[in-house]
C-alpha cells in the first residue's frame, strides 16, 4: 500500500489507518469499486476532520470512496459492521473530559458485578435527547445494550429487547411520566424515536456481529440470478432488475459512435479547423450522431399459458413506458386490446395490472391465445402507422393451442415493421415442442430471444437501444429441435 | 494562491454559517463536503432528484465566498468548442490577410502559423474562462449527466490538474483554484473516471424542519403555521408515486402564492386553486386532486390544526 502518513499523528490512535485501509478492503469485497486515489483523497480528508467525531468521520469517508446512492447503502452496513469498536474507542479517548470521566466510569463499572447505573445511563441519554447530540446518543445506545446484555436480558429479538432497554431506562414520551420523582422534564416524541431508531440499530448490528455476515443488503448486485418464474412471483425483484435496465436504457440510448457511417458534415467547425490547413478543409468535423429514439410496439400475451411470466413482461412494459416517448403497448389472448392508455395514466404498478386485467378489454372467452386472430387485428388496427422507425417487440410463448399460427400475417406485420423482435418466456429447449410454433414465427423476425432471466433481458436491451443489429445471428437458431 | 477573498473556512460549521448567510441551509453533510472541497481542492459531484437545491449550492458558494460563479450549462452533443476554448477563425483570417498585404511578395514566410495560435486568437469558453480567471471562482457544471462520455473524459484533465491543454499552444494552467461543483440528476451512470476525481454528494429532500426553515427564509412573510402545513401537504404528495414530485423550489413558489393570495390556511379550495404551482404533470394533478384533495376538503374550518392525518 503507498505509504500514506498516518493521518492521526497527533492524535490518531494507532492502528487506524490499517482500520482505514481495512475497512476499504472490507468495500471493495462487497463490490464497491475504490481506487487507491480514493483512499488517498480519504486520508487528505481526514487530516483535516477530527478523528473523534464520529458523525464527520463517516461523512467525511463516505464522500471520498462512496460515490452512487448503492454504494452508499454498502458503505453504511459495512461501516457499521467496521467501525463500531474503532470509533467508539476514538470516541472515548479524545470526548472532552467530563464525558470521558463519566463514561470510563461507567465501562470500568460494567465488568463489575454491580453493571451500569442504569438510573445515571437514564439521564445521560435524556440530556443527549435533549441537546439532539446524534454522536452522544449513539453511544449511549450502545452502552444501555451493554448494560442490559450483561444483565442476560438479551432475548435476541429485537423489538423485544428495545422495548426493554427503554423501560429498563425510564424513557416514555411527553407527560404522564410517572416513574420515580416526578418532575423529570418530558421528552419529545420525535427525539425519543430518534433515540429509538439508534437503539435498534445498535441492537441489529449486534445480531450481525454475532452471525458475522451482512443482512442481503445487495439486491442490485445479484442481477444475473434468474428471474423467478414459477410459483410466487417476487414482484420486487423484478422490479429491481428492470429498474438497472431502464437506467442502462438511458445510457445505452447515446452510446452509438466510432463509426462514421451517414455522418453529415459540421461546415462550420470544418471551416475553423481548416484553418489549421490554410484554409483547406483536409479533417472534416462531424456533426455529433443523435441517439436513436425508436418508435416501439410491443405486443404481449396474457394467457394462462404465460401466466407466471405475464407479470414480469407487464413490469417490463411499465418500464419500457418511463424510457421511450414513443412506445405503444397491446396485450392480448384471443384479440388484442391497447394499453397504452393504461401505463400513461396509472403510474403504481400494482394498480396498472390491475386495471389492464380488468378493464384491459382483452376479450377473454377461453382463455387461449389465437395468434392469428390477434396479427389480423393488429394489422387492420395499427398497420398502417408501423413504418421504417418502428420496431415491434411480441413477448409471447407462441403457443397457439391448435390454432392456425397465420404466419403469412405476421410476415406483413414484420415487413411494415423495421425491426421486429421476438421474446418467448420459454428456454430455448421448449421451443417447437407440443403447441408451440415457433418455428414458423422466428423467420420473420430480426431475432427471437429466450427471455426468463434478467441477463436475457439485457442482451435484448442492448441491441434494440444501441441500434445494433444483433450479432449472435438467432435467425440461425432453427431447426436443431424436432418440431 | 493568492486570494483577495476570504481565506479557506477553518470548520465545517463555518461554512455551515457561511452558506447560511448566502442564504442556503445546509446540512451537515452538505457543509462537510463543501468544506472538504475547499480545504483538499477537489470538485464536488451532486446528485439527487430534481429540485433539491443542487444548482443553488453552487450559487450559494459563490455568494458565501465572494468569488465570481462560471456556469457552464451542459446539454447534448455540448462539445469542447463550447465548453473549453474556440479559435476565432475570423480574426485568424483577418491577420493572415492584413500580414500578407503589407507584407511585400518576397516575404511571405513572415506569415507564421505560430503568430496565429496565440492567446489574442482565443476565445475563451467557461472551462477556460474558469481556468485563467486571475480571481478563484465557483465553477458549476451543471447536469454533466445530459453530455456524451466523450465529454466527461475531456473534463478529466481538468477536475484532477485544473489545467487545459491547447495542442498549438501548450497547456494552460490554472491561476487559482477553483471550487467545482458538478451537478447530475442521475438520468445516466456516469463514468467511474469521473466519479473517482470527486467528493460524492447525495441530496435529497430536506426533512420538514428544515424545509420549513428554507420557506421561512424565502418567503419570511409566511407564518410558521401555514408553512408547516405547507409542508406536510408537500410530503404527502411527495409520497404519491408522481412522474414530477414537488421540488423545494415550487414549495417556496407555492408559499409566495399564499402569501399572495393570503390564505392563512390551505383548505381544499384554495389546495385546487394553487395545484398547479407544484404540480406540472396533467396526470400527476389528476392523482394529486384525487388523493390528497379530499384530505384537505374535509379537514377545513372543522379542526383548528389539522394534524398529520393517516397515509
Amino acid at each position: 500500500m503507498a505509504k500514506v502518513a498516518n493521518p492521526g499523528d497527533q492524535p490518531g490512535p494507532s492502528g487506524m489507518t490499517e482500520q482505514v485501509l481495512a475497512f476499504c478492503e472490507d468495500l471493495r469485497s462487497e463490490g464497491v469499486a475504490i481506487g487507491t486515489s480514493e483512499i488517498q483523497d480519504a486520508f487528505h480528508a481526514l487530516e483535516i476532520v477530527p478523528w473523534h467525531a464520529q458523525v464527520d468521520f463517516k461523512e467525511s469517508l463516505a464522500t471520498t470512496v462512496a460515490k452512487s446512492p448503492k454504494d452508499r447503502e454498502i458503505f453504511e452496513l459495512v461501516f457499521e459492521r467496521h467501525f463500531f469498536r474503532a470509533t467508539e474507542h476514538a470516541a472515548l479517548e479524545y470526548a472532552d473530559a467530563a464525558e470521558s470521566a463519566r463514561r470510563a466510569q461507567a465501562e470500568e463499572g460494567g465488568p463489575n458485578q454491580d453493571g451500569i447505573d442504569t438510573e445515571q445511563l437514564g439521564e445521560m441519554v435524556r440530556e443527549a435527547i435533549a441537546a439532539g447530540d446524534e454522536s452522544a446518543m449513539n453511544d449511549l445506545a450502545r452502552l444501555a445494550i451493554e448494560a442490559f446484555g450483561q444483565q442476560g436480558e438479551s432475548s435476541g429479538v429485537v423489538g423485544v429487547d428495545l422495548q426493554r432497554i427503554r423501560r429498563g431506562l425510564g424513557l416514555t414520551a411527553n407527560e404522564g411520566d410517572g416513574e420515580g420523582e416526578g418532575q423529570k422534564q418530558p421528552i419529545d416524541r420525535d427525539q425519543l424515536a430518534r433515540f429509538e431508531r439508534q437503539l435498534r440499530r445498535e441492537l441489529q448490528r449486534g445480531q450481525i456481529e454475532r452471525q458475522r455476515n451482512l443482512p442481503p443488503s445487495r439486491p442490485l448486485s445479484d442481477l444475473n440470478r434468474s428471474l423467478p418464474m414459477r410459483g410466487a412471483q417476487d414482484l420486487a425483484a423484478v422490479h429491481k432488475a428492470v429498474a438497472q435496465m431502464k437506467r442502462r436504457l438511458a445510457t445505452l440510448g447515446q452510446d452509438p459512435r466510432g463509426a462514421k457511417r451517414g455522418r453529415t458534415v459540421d461546415v462550420r467547425r470544418t471551416m475553423r479547423s481548416s484553418l489549421e490547413t490554410g484554409g483547406v478543409p483536409l479533417n472534416l468535423a462531424y456533426r455529433p450522431r443523435r441517439p436513436r429514439k425508436p418508435e416501439i410496439y410491443v405486443l404481449c400475451d396474457v394467457s394462462t399459458s404465460v401466466s407466471s411470466a405475464a407479470t414480469f413482461f407487464l413490469s417490463v412494459l411499465h418500464a419500457l413506458h418511463d424510457s421511450f416517448r414513443k412506445l405503444r403497448s397491446f396485450v392480448f389472448i384471443e384479440r388484442i386490446s391497447e394499453v397504452t392508455h393504461v401505463f400513461e395514466e396509472e403510474r403504481d404498478f400494482r394498480k396498472m395490472s390491475e386495471r389492464i386485467t380488468s378493464e384491459g378489454g382483452v376479450a377473454d372467452v377461453s382463455g387461449y391465445t389465437d395468434y392469428g386472430r390477434v396479427w389480423r387485428e393488429f394489422l387492420e388496427d395499427v398497420s398502417a402507422d408501423l413504418g421504417p422507425r418502428s420496431t415491434v417487440i411480441v413477448l409471447g410463448d407462441a403457443r397457439t393451442n391448435g390454432r392456425p399460427p397465420a404466419e403469412d400475417l405476421f410476415a406483413k406485420v414484420a415487413e411494415r415493421a423495421n425491426r421486429t423482435f421476438w421474446l418467448n418466456p420459454e428456454p430455448e429447449l421448449y421451443w417447437n415442442y407440443g403447441d408451440s410454433v415457433m418455428n414458423a414465427y422466428i423467420p420473420f423476425c430480426d431475432g427471437a430471444f429466450e427471455c426468463w432471466q434478467t441477463e436475457h433481458l439485457m442482451t435484448f436491451v442492448d441491441i434494440v437501444a444501441a441500434g445494433r443489429p444483433s450479432l449472435e445471428k438467432p435467425k440461425a437458431r432453427k431447426s436443431g429441435h424436432r418440431y | 494562491m493568492a486570494t483577495t477573498v476570504s481565506a479557506d473556512p477553518e470548520t465545517p460549521e463555518a461554512v455551515a454559517a457561511a452558506l447560511r448567510e448566502a442564504r442556503y441551509l445546509a446540512d451537515d453533510s452538505t457543509a462537510l463536503i463543501a468544506f472538504l472541497a475547499q480545504r483538499l481542492g477537489k470538485p464536488i459531484l451532486v446528485e439527487g432528484p430534481a429540485g433539491v437545491g443542487k444548482t443553488e449550492l453552487a450559487k450559494a458558494l459563490s455568494r458565501a465566498t465572494g468569488r465570481e460563479l462560471v456556469r457552464l450549462q451542459c446539454y447534448e452533443g455540448l462539445d469542447e468548442a463550447k465548453a473549453l476554448y474556440e479559435w476565432n477563425y475570423r480574426k485568424q483570417l483577418l491577420q493572415i490577410q492584413a500580414v500578407a498585404s503589407t507584407a511585400g511578395e518576397g516575404d511571405k514566410q513572415a506569415v507564421d502559423m505560430g503568430e496565429i495560435f496565440t492567446e489574442d486568437f482565443l476565445l475563451e469558453r467557461p472551462l477556460m474562462r474558469a481556468i485563467a480567471n486571475p480571481e478563484p471562482v465557483v465553477l458549476l457544471i451543471d447536469e454533466i449527466d445530459k453530455t456524451d462520455q466523450e465529454f466527461e473524459a475531456m473534463l478529466l484533465e481538468l477536475l484532477s490538474d485544473f489545467q487545459i491543454s491547447i495542442p498549438e499552444m501548450g497547456r494552460i494552467e490554472a491561476k487559482t483554484h477553483p471550487i467545482v461543483l458538478l451537478t447530475s440528476n442521475n438520468s445516466r451512470e456516469l463514468t467511474e473516471a469521473l466519479k473517482r476525481r470527486c467528493l460524492y454528494l447525495w441530496l435529497d429532500y430536506p426533512d420538514s424542519e428544515r424545509e420549513i426553515e428554507i420557506i421561512r427564509l424565502h418567503a419570511p412573510e409566511i407564518d410558521q403555521a401555514l408553512a408547516a402545513r405547507l409542508v406536510e401537504i408537500v410530503d404527502m404528495i411527495r409520497d404519491l408515486d408522481l412522474k414530477k414530485p414537488p421540488s423545494i423550489a415550487e414549495s417556496i413558489d407555492w408559499a409566495r402564492t399564499l402569501i399572495l393570495l393570503g390564505a392563512d390556511d390551505i383548505d381544499g379550495k384554495i389546495f385546487r386553486e394553487s395545484l398547479s404551482i407544484i404540480i406540472k404533470h396533467r396526470t400527476d394533478l389528476d392523482l394529486v386532486a384525487e388523493r390528497i384533495g379530499p384530505r384537505l376538503g374535509r379537514s377545513d374550518k372543522s379542526e383548528g390544526n389539522p394534524g398529520r392525518q393517516g397515509k
